[in-house]
């Protein structure tokens, strides 16, 4: 008996289909031939965009290119060769008058000393320091306003955030400079007002919005299904959010870690203001005065004669500066790839 | 009239869940009116109806998921057991654990075969590994799961075929020992045979557990329920017995349906 109303009904909806599609009118004709290519502007088109894409990449090559133009003459030009030895620019080196073997720039000095090695010390230890800072609160930040925040907080507070991306970083500078530094020796009692950790702060500001935003885009993207399949199961709301959620949006997370890295150590003016500028060479003093790879070139590019010893220097922390970032950049991006790949299974 | 109630005249003490002049509202939206019904201890109990008449809203009602849809606004009262699920000092947490839930996209976590159906366990704040362990394996042997999965318990979830994901999502909800399992369309994205598996598992797992069903296939309701509900337009218009609902419909409408004259 059920089987039989079962089927009338299968009928009755079969028939009904029928009468909703609509077919291509017998009369109508058909013009194959003329349309077997694909219409000649959207091969344009194509062509246009392909070009546009590695007009992209064509220019960061170039730039690259340029800048290691002014650096590599050291390699055999007689000026430099008799100013400086390319081994000390890597080297500790006792210099006269010193006791030990020494990482030193003193590009003024007499001899002028030029070691990339505390600069670069400087750029990781502010940089590290300020990742430290905001990390935790960016991606915190953002957990929050994507899972807690009621409404009306969230409507205020993420485009505060963002916002604070679109300060020029020389306000934050001052900021640190003037704010920051005096709160930080008063509050901690650090012997130089200027130093590592200051400018560490200043970064983070910076960066923050950075890992916010792209965090909180990641967080948001995680399936929703997900987080019902764990409410179903009987999982809390701090549950979902440390098991779940944060788990499956680690990729983007991790994007986020990566863009605000290249952003932090790629920073000139907040560092060139609030770190002191003094190429100190200490590795976890973070009390300490420090000189990015940034700040020097920004600093004493402006002062240097061109194709000077000096100068091929500047640029050849430029172009280091540059293969630094593009490795990082690239294992960041590999680790993500990774991540995704366990997360979605091969 | 008489199929509106049989159920409940039959046995009257096998009610796992009762429903008490419930409303839900989405904003303005009155998705649910006034439904009253009783759900009989393991048994299945199929909700039909065309789209958007209420049925998936109202199995959702039925272990809190709709508290976390921020503009849900819920009235009346549900009892498991005898204990509204609505009551102020209950938390909608342990309700969900008695009250387990299988959606229409399987939806396994980006983890391993082990690991989801761990994964309510423990959250529970099961620690014992052997105890873990067991209990994997007894549901995904009750999800019919365990023969296909057992060599690769640690290999990601989401190499899964579709039957396979949705027959795990069943084993993960198992795994907490549910008393009522509600499946939300469970088969509409599989293919027929993953369709025909999940349906003899649904049959088996009757012995143990109070299944309601929300499906837009009258077949699968037929196959599948001893019970049937038709909702439309946030009002359920009829239960009963399955036999008696799709031979000797007492609605115009629930005929009309079924028939496929509308829907």
């Amino acid at each position: 008996m059920t089987e039989r109303v079962l089927e009338a009904s299968e009928r009755t909806r079969a028939a009904k289909t029928r009468q909703r599609i609509s077919v291509r009118p017998q009369s109508a004709k058909s013009k194959l031939a003329g349309s077997f290519h694909t219409p000649l502007w959207h091969r344009v088109a194509e062509r246009l965009i392909a070009i546009l894409a590695l007009a992209a990449v064509l220019a960061i090559a170039l730039i690259f290119v340029f800048i290691a133009r002014e650096a590599v003459p050291m390699l055999w030009e007689a000026e430099f060769a008799e100013e400086v030895q390319i081994r000390d620019l890597f080297f500790a080196k006792e210099w006269k008058g010193y006791d030990e073997p020494v990482f030193i720039w003193q590009p003024v000095g007499e001899p002028a000393k030029f070691n990339v090695v505390p600069l670069f010390i400087g750029s990781l230890k502010v940089t590290l320091l300020a990742m430290l800072m905001s990390v935790p609160l960016g991606v915190g930040c953002a957990m929050f306003i994507a899972l807690y925040a009621p409404r009306a907080v969230r409507e205020v507070v993420k485009p505060v955030i963002e916002l604070l991306a679109g300060i020029p970083s020389v306000v934050l500078g001052f900021f640190a400079l003037m704010v920051l530094a005096s709160w930080a020796q008063a509050t901690f009692g650090f012997h130089f007002r200027l130093n590592a950790f200051v400018a560490a702060i200043g970064l983070a500001l910076t960066i923050v919005p950075v890992i916010f935003t792209i965090s909180e885009d990641a967080i948001q993207a995680v399936p929703s299904t997900l987080t019902e399949a764990a409410l179903a199961l009987g999982a809390r709301k701090y549950q979902v959010a440390l098991r779940v959620v944060l788990p499956a949006a680690i990729p983007g997370i991790a994007a986020g870690v990566v863009l605000g890295f290249g952003r932090a150590i790629g920073e000139t003016m907040i560092v060139l203001m609030a770190s002191g500028n003094a190429a100190i060479m200490e590795l976890f003093d973070f009390s300490t005065s420090v000189r990015t790879v940034t700040a020097t070139i920004a600093a004493e590019l402006g002062e240097v004669a061109q194709g000077d010893p000096h100068w091929r220097v500047l640029f050849l922390l430029g172009v280091m500066l540059f293969g630094v970032t593009f490795v990082l950049n690239i294992l960041g991006d590999l680790f993500i790839q990774r991540l995704q790949k366990r997360l979605t299974a091969s | 009239m008489s199929n509106l109630t049989d159920a409940a005249a039959e046995a009257p003490n096998d009610v796992k869940m009762e429903t008490r002049g419930v409303n839900v509202y989405y904003g303005d939206n009155h998705a649910i009116r006034n439904v009253d019904f009783d759900i009989t201890d393991r048994s299945v109990t199929a909700l039909i109806g065309p789209s958007g008449c209420g049925k998936s809203t109202y199995l959702r009602a039925l272990n809190r998921m709709n508290d976390t849809i921020y503009s849900c606004r819920f009235e009346g009262r549900i009892l498991l057991d005898g204990e509204n699920i609505y009551d102020r000092s209950v938390d909608p947490v342990e309700v969900r654990r008695r009250v387990g839930m299988v959606f229409q996209k399987s939806n396994p976590f980006p983890k391993s075969i082990f690991d989801n159906v761990a994964f309510g366990l423990r959250i529970g704040g099961e620690k014992d590994k052997d105890v873990i362990a067991e209990r994997v394996e007894e549901s995904l042997k009750g999800a019919a799961l365990w023969d296909e999965v057992k060599d690769r318990l640690q290999s990601s979830a989401l190499g899964l075929s579709g039957g396979q994901q949705q027959r795990l999502c069943i084993a993960r909800c198992l795994a907490v020992w549910p008393e009522v399992i509600l499946m939300d369309e469970p088969a509409s994205a599989l293919d027929p045979i993953a369709t025909a598996k999940i349906e003899e598992l649904i049959r088996e797992l009757r012995e143990n557990y109070t299944i309601v069903i929300v499906t837009h296939s009258m077949q699968q309701a037929a196959r599948v329920s001893d019970f049937t509900a038709f909702f439309y337009m946030g009002e359920l218009i009829e239960h009963g017995k399955t036999d008696n609902m799709f031979t000797r419909p007492s609605r115009k409408r629930t005929e009309e349906y079924i028939s496929g004259r509308f829907g």
